[in-house]
């Protein structure tokens, strides 16, 4: 029996194109007046389900972002690399997870890379002005002239995505081809994924696009599948649906909660500016005292002293 | 003659005044590339940590030159000030009179040192100062290693360098505190400069603050002609 199917059209959907500085609303350590307009939160949607681990989003990353990756290790695992690099901005996570009640053997294929917090933390750790911004679309973007290659922006990142080069030691992290879409195109990877398993267009029809995915995983008896847009981070530009998203942590260990850590939280902030008060107390305590008190001087008569001491041997 | 705390090349000359060296060569050169280190680190690591202040990489060449000099000053300032420890320590050794004249800290900010017991070549405040340096230029070196990405980030975790960078921060503005302190104590205390740049001080400002360490000097200096007359006959 013949068997033809075509996929439907992927929900790729054109944004409102041409954004630029004008559209910030967050830039690293420096402020940004308050934009003019606000544009259309823009998401990406991977859906796990639908993932079949080719790699075509890895390869279609490489290629637009013009980055080579090195040849690699066989480390005996399907993800290659292994890890996130500053050259490769995603990667496919391969987990195979024995469901305790079906007693299946599930392969769970997460594409890992740059969530593009709402609340990002790499930009509140990043230590140069402009080095790191976010865009009222949603968009976490580094811009490599201004990054000083100090790896704080992935103290700050909950995930654990950015990645510092060798070579120029600068910090890179996918931009959710912040370029592409700022003239009106989608991301590469979900331009090519050849399952729709990443698509992108606006928050809201993303979401929509979710629920819908998530009542066919639910009526197929993932009961608990779910979308993956934490709260704790202010939500994310790039959600995942989840065949198990009550247990986010077996998607090679998928954070359940992720939010900025509370160190860092501390370091930016409560240490600021107790560090300055502190530094200005002592200061500004030297300064009082030599105003009330004057300088200590050595009196003629300790030096009278000194020599009835010394002076006659 | 067993030394209270009298360190090496330290001398009392009879004169008008009487001068007494306190800091040798090696001493003063071994000083002031650890307080050269000590000042380029802190306006270094002051940039990377206020946004307020990360103008101040310009005179390091650069954000990038910045982040790459600041931890290779941290090692030079590490050996430099390992020399100095080397060099004072003992002359640090907390002593009995050490605790009172701490308790009578307000007389020292008054001028009213009559009241305070006589001291060696170091008061109190001196050795919270130089223990103090050394405790967070350990605690400094050691965070400092872990947050060094370039070189030492596969050693450690993400929670690891977060816990790391949160003590560095806290330490350098532990540190800056110190150094306002052992700073402001040279500028307000007249005729200690010279102890530093060339090495000695008047008799008079050994009397008026380390009068111990004087006493000690002038009788070793006594016992030492003992001995020489002795020698000679």
């Amino acid at each position: 029996m013949a068997f033809e199917f075509e996929l439907p059209p992927a929900p790729n959907q054109e944004v409102q194109p041409e954004f630029g500085q004008q559209d910030l609303v967050r830039r690293s350590a420096s402020s940004v007046p308050t934009p003019a307009r606000k544009l259309t939160e823009v998401a990406k949607l991977i859906d796990v389900s639908k993932c079949i681990g080719c790699k075509a989003c890895q390869v279609a990353c490489l290629e637009w972002n013009d980055r080579t990756e090195r040849i690699g290790f066989n480390y005996g695992v399907y993800d290659d690399p292994v890890d996130l690099t500053a050259e490769s901005f995603t990667v496919m996570r391969f987990t195979e997870w024995v469901n305790p009640e079906t007693r299946n053997l599930e392969w769970l294929i997460r594409k890992d890379g740059c969530m593009h917090c709402e609340d990002p933390g790499c930009l509140k750790a990043c230590p140069s002005p402009g080095a790191i911004v976010q865009y009222s679309n949603g968009i976490v973007d580094f811009d490599h002239e201004k990054c000083i290659g100090c790896g704080y922006c992935i103290k700050g990142c909950p995930f654990d995505i950015p990645r510092l080069s060798e070579v120029d030691h600068k910090a890179y992290k996918c931009t959710l081809c912040s370029d592409r879409i700022a003239v009106g195109q989608g991301p590469a990877c979900a331009r090519t994924c050849p399952t729709h398993a990443i698509v992108f267009g606006t928050k809201e029809e993303m979401k929509q696009h979710a629920a819908e995915r998530i009542k066919d995983l639910q009526s197929r008896g993932y009961k608990n599948a779910g979308l993956y847009d934490p709260p704790g981070v202010g939500g994310t530009h790039v959600m995942y649906v989840l065949q198990h998203a009550d247990k986010p942590e077996i998607y090679a260990e998928l954070p359940k909660n992720p939010k900025i850590s509370p160190i860092i939280t501390i370091w930016k902030g409560l240490t600021k500016y107790a560090g300055m008060a502190a530094m200005g107390t002592f200061a500004a305590v030297g300064v009082l005292h030599y105003l009330v008190s004057g300088p200590n001087e050595v009196q003629p008569k300790d030096e009278e002293n000194a020599k009835r001491l010394a002076g006659d041997r | 003659m067993a030394a209270y705390d009298v360190e090496q090349g330290d001398a009392v000359h009879p004169g008008d005044p009487v001068v007494v060296d306190r800091y040798t060569a090696g001493a003063r050169v071994n000083h002031w590339i650890t307080a050269t280190c000590l000042v380029l680190l802190a306006l270094s690591g002051l940039a990377l940590f206020y946004p307020s202040f990360f103008f101040l990489t310009v005179l390091f060449g650069g954000g990038d030159w910045t982040r790459t000099i600041h931890p290779w000053i941290g090692v030079v300032l590490f050996f430099s000030f390992s020399g100095l420890f080397v060099r004072f320590w003992k002359a640090n050794l907390w002593r009995a009179e050490d605790g009172t004249w701490l308790a009578r800290l307000r007389y020292v900010l008054t001028n009213e040192e009559d009241k305070l017991p006589e001291v060696g070549k170091y008061n109190a405040g001196q050795k919270v100062v130089f223990w103090g340096m050394s405790l967070l230029i350990i605690v400094l070196i050691c965070t400092g290693i872990v947050i060094w990405d370039q070189y030492f980030y596969p050693l450690t975790s993400i929670e690891q360098k977060r816990w790391a960078i949160l003590v560095h921060s806290l330490a350098a503005v532990s540190i800056i505190c110190v150094w306002i302190v052992h700073v402001y104590a040279a500028i307000w205390l007249r005729g200690t400069f010279s102890a530093m740049t060339r090495g000695h001080v008047t008799g008079g400002w050994a009397w008026k603050h380390h009068r111990k360490w004087l006493k000690e000097l002038v009788a070793g200096k006594s016992a030492d002609h003992t001995a020489e007359r002795k020698s000679v006959n």
